[in-house]
């Protein structure tokens, strides 16, 4: 029998949406007294959670700390619950490795690290459920985490994937689209000033349908960002309600 | 706008899985009725009509929209097909069913529902806020999905009632499972069955034939008598075939005995295997190309196939069976299908005077257990048997060969006339305007797809260039032109009708190398020295400016004449003898030549009947061309398979298992020659060696009976195989480069060629071994069956030559000894027959087989392969579907089997020119 149909001939995907249309988004943020900052996110089923500590003093080797700007450490790790078969180890093996490495070098790129030289940021991420789009739901988190901590950004920075079916870009895979294995690609933007944090891709595209493709996840992350804006005024204006009482 | 819904959709077993998917929700799906307010914008693509002006149905007079159930759409889609039965709505949960179940009826209504005047609607039930319902506890999936197309109809027809107060819109639920029509009236949706509604309409009676039958109770024979055993449930089959107790393969009915059938068992690691099946009752009901699982009887019940041929014809009890029905009841008829292989069908039908005498297409639609026969509908009537154009429809349809004219999706991705070569085309691409390049091809020929040159440089070298159609331009990757050719495979030639693989305008004119016109080409250029030694090769892509169109013999003519000097001339000349090096390297390399009888025939221009037959000849300048398409072939196989380890499109010829050749190495001995058949050189060697001074027409006669030892070239991916070996031609590697026209593969190795020299760009497709390996099987399909539909044309075309030349007597030569029956050959008009000795009504002569030395002796007369006789060819027409060629024995004169020898045999015994191989290189 023939696989299953991503794209039908109406424009739905197997989930219902079209082509461009993101998964729910519910994010909260502030969950966590302790932590210097927190957030939540659910992209549909994918569930992430992210704790923020710093900027502190280095922790461990001294020799670590750049004369310049913060250090920014990041850890990915996903529930042993998180995914169909239950997961060995939770964090340390060579995927969350790898993304941790990913998350670093994305906000690396948002985050003012020059404010604080000599100094630390640690961001520790969590997926609780994955369903597809794990990194862009781990970057989304870790924005809302560091606004809550208060750590200065340049942009948000705002991450969707996207796959290419049929000669048609989808915006935001879950995971049985993921699973297809189709080209699939990971963009994190800083949508104010279009500015690109990471972009990644595995899998092969050509080149003349790439444009396509980015235009669709860029798109897609400009949409969270709209999301995302507003779950933080939310949350300011709950604070300040606090505050002001 | 978006409903999110979070459900558990399955579980696997075989360590449990929860699968947790989302599935939403929407409020934004159109309904499909064009100027519907309530959903309004919200639709796009192929709409309903908002009054459908449908055929007047006594049932339901007011205008309505179908909405057939799953069942339905499967069985019944001959008629759905018919254009008219117009406004449909398919649901989603219909649609997908029927892709589950069958991959053919899910093409094709997809591709009614793309057709715009057809006006067939998917609605998306499933995302739909209003029409989605959940599987409730203890409801399996059928019933699921059966209520969620009751709910559908019924938001439907509330939804176009709320479309305007006055409105009789209704959609009317088509349903031919009892219980679920009991329901949806219950729930007040006007419902039918399928035979209900069809026979409502009135105005378009023809549509009742294209039923299928399905229920049982209408057409019980009166003998209850229960012939076949009942099939296995899936399940045990599933089971058997696991454990190994069953064998799933292909049916492959006898084309000679209508009681015996073979299964081709495909294993994946072991050998192809063939089982015998012997008589009705082990056949089951199976019908030709059924995959079939079989469970082997005990070895002493083995049996060997008997070589006796056996038609169904002689079978009085059917005749009788035919007629009592038509008594009984007129409606019903048996109908004999063209292919001997499928068995004959019941249908019902109205028409059957206007039918009778008419090829007509028919569906089967079941097989009781106590029936003979299969059960069918009437779908289409073709024409007049023994027209011409029937027939050719009907060989088109047997060999399966996509005729139809082209979509206007198809072609809507033609370039827009009048064309002319842009700045754009012109970005890596060579001018080569300047160069004195010429066409050599088939008088006739419109479809010029290679072109050739030939000069000398300053270094005392010389360059060629073959320059092919550069159609991959035009035919972008993808397309539904693309895909329509990809389809379609190759360019189909019949006697007096050509099959395009690709629109005329492309194939007759824009890709057409004709002469001085500017035409876009794909080149492949070499530096020879005079020995044909390549020194260098360059591939690109070009413009060029063919100077003459030439036919073999016009080329020819030019070469030999002594007088013509002028650059086409030398040009020619220079390749000609190029041409010879290279063949001669070649067969010392240990490529076969061949031979295989090819007939053309003279076509009268007004009644396009033929007038006159004529073995092809053959010159120099054939062999030229083709040495060069050769070299080019094999350049860019290295080419492309440098290039693309993985994933190159190549062309292989395997080499015949030794027992193959068995046949041939008997018949030599049988001439004290000998064959050797241990590599492709020596038996090359031994087939020149192979003459006798008395008898100068053997040699080619071997040479056509290596050609029946050879195997089939095919095309394949080289990352799916390892074994690259072009038997015939003795060439490590080879491809199809030089007829992109015509051939699909071309096409791809263009691509491919493209790709690698860096001239265009790749895409996803191209790169993937197992599409490849997808297009290759297609290809070899069609490949496969253009031969046939070729072969079968010019078996009609032969027909219709004797029909009107009437009796004649030829010299023939045995090619095979059978144990009733000679094949013979007949050089003159390059026939080949059957020569019977056993008839019904006549007393069996005394027939001895001698299987060592192949021969046959009858009566006191012996017949050995190759020997010389005499045949009277004439027509049979007795019976009207498949009229055929009959040759009896006129010399020797064997008394009471030999037929009296005509006085007014016309014998012309110039033996035709020696000529040359022409199975698929």
């Amino acid at each position: 029998m023939a696989g299953l149909e991503l794209l039908s001939d109406q424009g739905y995907r197997v989930d219902g949406r079209r082509a461009g249309e993101l998964r729910k988004i519910q994010a909260r943020m502030g969950v966590f007294a302790q932590a210097d900052g927190s957030a939540y996110i659910e992209q549909g089923n994918t569930k992430a959670l992210a704790v923020v500590y710093g900027p502190h003093e280095i922790r461990g080797s001294r020799a670590r700390a750049l004369p310049d700007r913060a250090l920014v450490n990041c850890q990915y790790s996903s529930a042993t619950f998180s995914t169909g078969e239950r997961k060995r180890r939770p964090h340390g093996d060579r995927k969350s490795c790898e993304m941790g490495l990913q998350l670093r070098q994305t906000f690396e790129a948002a985050i003012l690290t020059q404010l604080h030289p000599r100094s630390q940021i640690d961001i520790y991420v969590q997926v609780l459920q994955a369903d597809g789009g794990t990194y862009a739901a781990c970057v989304n988190a870790a924005t809302l985490a560091v606004l809550d901590a208060g750590i200065p950004m340049r942009d948000f920075v705002c991450a969707c994937s996207a796959g290419f079916v049929d000669g048609t870009a989808l915006a935001d895979l879950s995971h049985v689209e993921e699973a297809a294995g189709g080209p699939q690609l990971a963009l994190a933007l800083l949508p104010a000033s279009g500015q690109i944090a990471l972009l990644e891709m595995d899998a092969r595209l050509h080149e003349d349908h790439l444009e396509r493709v980015l235009e669709a996840a860029a798109q897609a992350a400009r949409d969270v960002h709209t999301l995302l804006d507003l779950v933080v005024r939310q949350h300011v204006r709950e604070a300040s309600i606090l505050l002001g009482d | 706008m978006l409903k999110s819904k979070t459900f558990l959709k399955k579980t696997r077993a075989g360590g449990v899985m929860k699968i947790v998917r989302e599935h939403y929700l929407r409020d934004d799906i159109g309904c499909g009725a064009a100027g519907c307010t309530a959903c309004g914008g919200a639709h796009e693509g192929p709409a309903l009509e908002p009054q459908p002006q449908d055929p007047a149905s006594s049932l339901c007079p007011q205008p309505h929209y179908l909405l057939p159930d799953t069942n339905v759409l499967l069985h019944q889609i001959d008629v759905l097909e018919d254009p008219a039965i117009r406004n449909v709505i398919v649901l989603q949960t219909v649609l997908q069913e029927v892709r589950n179940r069958s991959a053919p009826v899910y093409k094709r209504i997809r591709d009614v529902t793309n057709n715009q005047e057809k006006h067939f609607y998917t609605f998306t039930n499933e995302h739909h806020r209003e029409t989605y319902v959940e599987q409730e506890q203890g409801e399996n999936a059928n019933d699921r999905n059966d209520r969620a197309i009751r709910v559908a109809a019924k938001w439907y027809n509330e939804h176009l009632k709320k479309m305007s107060a006055d409105n009789q819109l209704q959609v009317i639920f088509i349903t031919n499972d009892r219980k679920n029509k009991e329901k949806a009236v219950e729930e007040g949706i006007p419902a039918f069955t399928c035979e209900e509604y069809v026979k409502s309409l009135t105005a378009n009676p023809e549509l009742i034939d294209r039923l299928a039958c399905l229920s049982e109770e209408g057409n019980e024979i009166e003998s209850g008598k229960i012939i076949f055993s009942e099939h296995l449930p899936l399940s045990k089959l599933q089971q058997g075939i696991k454990s190994g107790t069953y064998l799933q393969g292909t049916f492959r009915a006898s084309r000679e005995n209508y009681l015996e059938a073979t299964v081709w068992i495909h294993g994946d690691n072991e050998e192809n295997k063939e089982i015998i099946l012997q008589g009705l009752k082990h056949l089951n009901r199976a019908v030709h190309e059924d995959i079939v699982a079989v469970e082997l009887l005990p070895k002493s019940q083995w049996v060997a196939p008997s070589s006796v041929v056996l038609h169904d014809e002689g079978q009085n009890e059917d005749d009788v069976e035919k007629e009592e029905e038509r008594e009984q009841m007129s409606r019903r008829h048996l109908f004999t299908p063209a292919d001997k292989r499928i068995p004959r069908i019941r249908i019902e039908t109205r028409q059957a005077s206007t039918l009778e005498g008419r090829r007509i297409i028919v569906a089967i639609d079941g097989w009781p257990r106590n029936s003979r026969y299969p059960n069918g509908h009437f779908v289409k009537n073709l024409g007049d048997v023994g027209e011409k154009e029937t027939e050719t429809e009907v060989l088109l349809l047997e060999h399966d060969v996509p005729h139809q004219p082209f979509s206007q999706a198809v072609l809507s991705f033609l370039p827009k006339m009048p064309w002319s070569i842009t700045e754009k085309d012109m970005k890596n691409r060579e001018d080569l305007r300047h160069l004195c390049i010429c066409s050599v091809d088939p008088p006739g020929c419109t479809d010029i797809d290679d072109a050739l040159h030939c000069r000398e440089l300053e270094n005392g070298n010389l360059e060629v260039g073959v320059h092919i159609a550069d159609v991959s331009h035009f035919i972008r990757p993808g397309n539904a032109l693309d895909q329509e050719s990809a389809r379609r495979g190759t360019t189909v030639y019949l006697c007096e009708k050509r099959i395009d693989m690709v629109p005329e305008l492309l194939s007759s004119n824009l890709c057409s190398l004709k002469c001085d016109v500017d035409r876009l080409a794909f080149s492949c250029i070499w530096e020879m020295n005079h020995s044909a030694e390549i020194l260098k090769t360059k591939f690109t892509k070009s413009v060029i400016n063919s100077k003459a169109s030439l036919t073999y013999a016009e080329a020819q003519l030019r070469i030999d004449s002594a007088n013509m000097r002028d650059d086409i001339t030398t040009s020619l000349r220079g390749l000609n003898k190029l041409a010879k090096i290279l063949k001669k390297k070649r067969i010392e390399k240990g490529a076969l030549t061949l031979s295989s009888p090819e007939v053309r025939f003279h076509m009268d221009s007004e009644t396009h009947d033929p007038i006159d037959l004529q073995t092809k000849e053959l010159r120099e300048t054939n062999s030229m061309v083709e040495e060069f398409m050769l070299l080019a072939n094999i350049s860019v196989a290295k080419k492309i398979h440098e290039e693309f380890s993985e994933h190159a499109l190549l062309r292989k010829h395997p080499a015949p298992p030794p027992s193959n050749y068995e046949i041939l190495v008997k018949a030599a001995k049988s001439r004290n020659l000998e064959i050797k058949t241990d590599t492709a050189k020596s038996l090359a060697e031994s087939l020149d060696r192979a003459e006798s001074p008395t008898f100068p027409y053997l040699n080619t006669l071997l040479r056509i009976l290596a050609t029946r030892c050879m195997m089939q070239a095919v095309y394949f991916c080289s990352g799916m195989d390892n074994d690259f070996h072009h038997y015939g031609l003795a060439s490590p590697i080879y491809t199809h480069f030089t007829s992109p026209i015509r051939r699909y593969a071309d096409v791809i190795v263009h691509r491919l060629l493209a790709v690698a020299i860096g001239a265009d760009c790749t895409y996803p497709e191209l790169t993937d071994k197992h599409k490849l390996a997808d297009i290759c099987k297609n290809l070899n399909y069609r490949h496969k069956m253009a031969q046939y539909a070729q072969r079968a044309s010019v078996a009609f075309h032969t027909q219709l030559f004797f029909k009107s030349k009437g009796i004649v007597s030829e010299e023939a030569y045995i090619l095979f000894v059978r144990k009733n029956a000679i094949v013979v050959l007949i050089p003159k008009y390059g026939l080949e027959g059957t020569v019977f000795f056993e008839e019904k009504d006549k007393p069996n002569p005394r027939l001895i087989y001698d299987d060592e030395i192949p021969s046959l002796k009858i009566e006191d007369t012996v017949f050995h392969v190759f020997d010389k006789v005499k045949v009277k060819i004439m027509l049979d027409s007795s019976n009207l579907q498949h009229q055929k060629i009959r040759m009896s024995l006129v010399e020797p004169q064997i008394p009471g089997i030999s037929i009296p020898p005509d006085n007014i045999s016309n014998m012309n015994l110039n033996g035709p020119e020696k000529k040359k191989m022409k199975f698929e290189k």
